[in-house]
């Protein structure tokens, strides 16, 4: 499917309402994208205006949700699209709604951060959850992309990552685990780090339920719900 | 025991069950189009269409001005016979008979194929008489028959209670949207099996035109429909089934809500998204 695809219509007005829905949903993920870079990072140093600066950054990210799920309101009832036109619309706004969650995720990150100012074992760096950090950028920025790109190619490869995600989250719980059994002093700062490595775990589901939204808009299958067998042969079939 | 506990009894789920949704294979066919050809002298104007029209559903043929769709709709109860210098190859069979067989009288097919057009044309004659018509040339003159077929049309085309007190006027004082609805009386008056429409609505204002696809609704229920119709949104709204046809070749046909979210072909999507083709 080609990259022109929103250009073609006969209103030339059309293309550029549907060329500027996604510029914004690929503006906003950019800036979720940072929002999760920036928090996550202020989190494993104890950076706290890094920190402030997500927890503020924040709202432009729902402001963003709030003005894209209004312009692709405006272009159903004006243009009543079909097809493709259609499937991207429903797609898109069911994508910011997961955009703004992976934003709220940064956000708790942040907000976790600020918190840890002043306790006792706030010296400590949180160095554990880099690697998971680095697996849903890589996810969310997939994702993104073969939106951007109207190209499912990619998604099997992000979606097969969560599985990666998760068995990452799982070591990291056990890890911590077995910190607080050591000594019953580290348990608020492995709570701490959990809470992190599971927002960060939600991030990567956010990631696959965009992922999904965009096999619906190329593919125009429903693939949500499916075993990832089901789901790499509806995006391997034709069309 | 809670609230809760008491919904969770009552809610039936059976109806959620995919298995137990109605299949399209299930149809029945009522009207079969095979390998027809048409030519107006040497232009020809339909290439081999083959469709199977279900019974008791709506079927809607979309397209560009010129891609054979009216063409296509009056093959169906014969009326391009009209027309000079038409040849027709191919077959089309209601219920299983082939209705250009040379046995097959015209205007018994007629009786059994209605059809309204996209203008209405009601006789300068009362309301009555126009909805009457069809019975009084079949040589049916019974006023008690006559009486009790007008009032079922009338109600069946949704006019009735507007009409009931004026059945004397002319029906050329009616609206268009009433006059398109008198003309629908008229036809299902001799209980067609089948009604064809031919952009029935292009010709009335928005509320006549949602009274029109509201009556298409109901009428479903009894008759086999075909519509051509040039309105995209109302193909979507009122039809089962919908087929697209570009320079005379029928491109895609399916079940309507599959062919405007998610068209097989290329030429379908760009048609129906308004793009270039």
């Amino acid at each position: 499917m080609d990259n022109s695809k929103i250009k073609q219509h006969i209103s030339r007005q059309f293309n550029e309402e549907m060329e500027d829905i996604r510029n914004k949903v690929l503006t906003m993920g950019g800036l979720v994208e940072q929002q999760v870079d920036l928090a996550t990072k202020a989190f494993m140093g104890n950076d706290m205006e890094n920190a402030e600066k997500v927890v503020q950054q924040d709202q432009y990210v729902n402001e963003m949700e709030k003005d894209i799920d209004h312009e692709c309101t405006e272009i159903m009832a004006k243009r009543q699209p079909a097809a493709f036109d259609l499937r991207m619309l429903i797609a898109t706004i069911k994508i910011i709604t997961d955009l703004e969650r992976i934003g709220d995720e940064a956000a708790r990150i942040a907000k976790m951060t600020m918190r840890l100012e002043g306790a006792d074992y706030y010296q400590d760096k949180y160095y554990e959850i880099e690697h998971l950090l680095n697996l849903v950028k890589d996810m969310l920025n997939g994702a993104l992309d073969a939106y951007a790109r109207n190209d499912v190619e990619e998604v099997i490869a992000i979606t097969e990552q969560d599985a990666k995600v998760d068995r990452e989250y799982t070591s990291i719980t056990r890890q911590l685990i077995t910190q607080m059994m050591e000594n019953p002093r580290n348990i608020t700062r492995a709570l701490d780090m959990l809470w992190a490595a599971r927002a960060l775990e939600r991030i990567g589901d956010h990631s696959c339920n965009v992922c999904e939204q965009v096999i619906y808009m190329v593919k125009g299958k429903d693939v949500r719900h499916l075993s990832r067998e089901e789901l790499e042969r509806t995006v391997n079939s034709v069309r | 025991m809670t609230t809760a506990q008491k919904n969770t009894h009552a809610i039936d789920i059976s109806a959620l069950k995919r298995e137990d949704r109605k299949s399209v294979e299930q149809l029945e066919t009522c009207i079969k189009v095979e390998n027809l050809d048409l030519f107006y002298g040497q232009k020809q104007a339909l290439h081999s269409v083959n469709m199977e029209m279900p019974h008791k559903k709506v079927t809607a043929y979309i397209g560009p001005s010129g891609c054979g769709k009216s063409t296509l709709l009056r093959c169906i109860n014969r009326m391009n016979d009209l027309v000079d210098g038409v040849t027709i190859k191919g077959k089309i069979l209601l219920d299983g008979d082939d209705i250009y067989d040379k046995s097959v009288n015209v205007a018994a097919l007629r009786r059994r194929v209605g059809m309204v057009f996209q203008k209405p044309n009601p006789f300068p004659k009362t309301i009555y008489e126009n909805v009457a018509y069809g019975l009084r040339i079949q040589g049916i003159n019974d006023r008690r028959i006559l009486d009790e077929v007008v009032e079922k049309s009338l109600r069946g085309a949704a006019l009735w209670d507007e009409m009931k007190d004026r059945l004397n006027d002319n029906a050329l004082g009616m609206s268009g949207g009433q006059q398109q609805r008198l003309v629908i009386a008229r036809a299902i008056a001799i209980e067609p099996e089948v009604i064809l429409l031919d952009e029935p609505a292009s010709a009335l204002d928005p509320i006549s035109t949602l009274k029109i696809e509201e009556l298409i609704n109901e009428l479903k229920e009894k008759y086999t429909i075909v519509i051509v119709t040039h309105n995209m949104q109302q193909a979507a709204r009122v039809s089962d089934f919908t087929a697209f046809m570009y320079m005379g070749e029928l491109i895609e046909f399916g079940e309507t809500s599959e062919l405007f979210t998610n068209p097989a072909k290329k030429q379908t999507e760009d048609y129906i998204t308004g793009r270039y083709g």
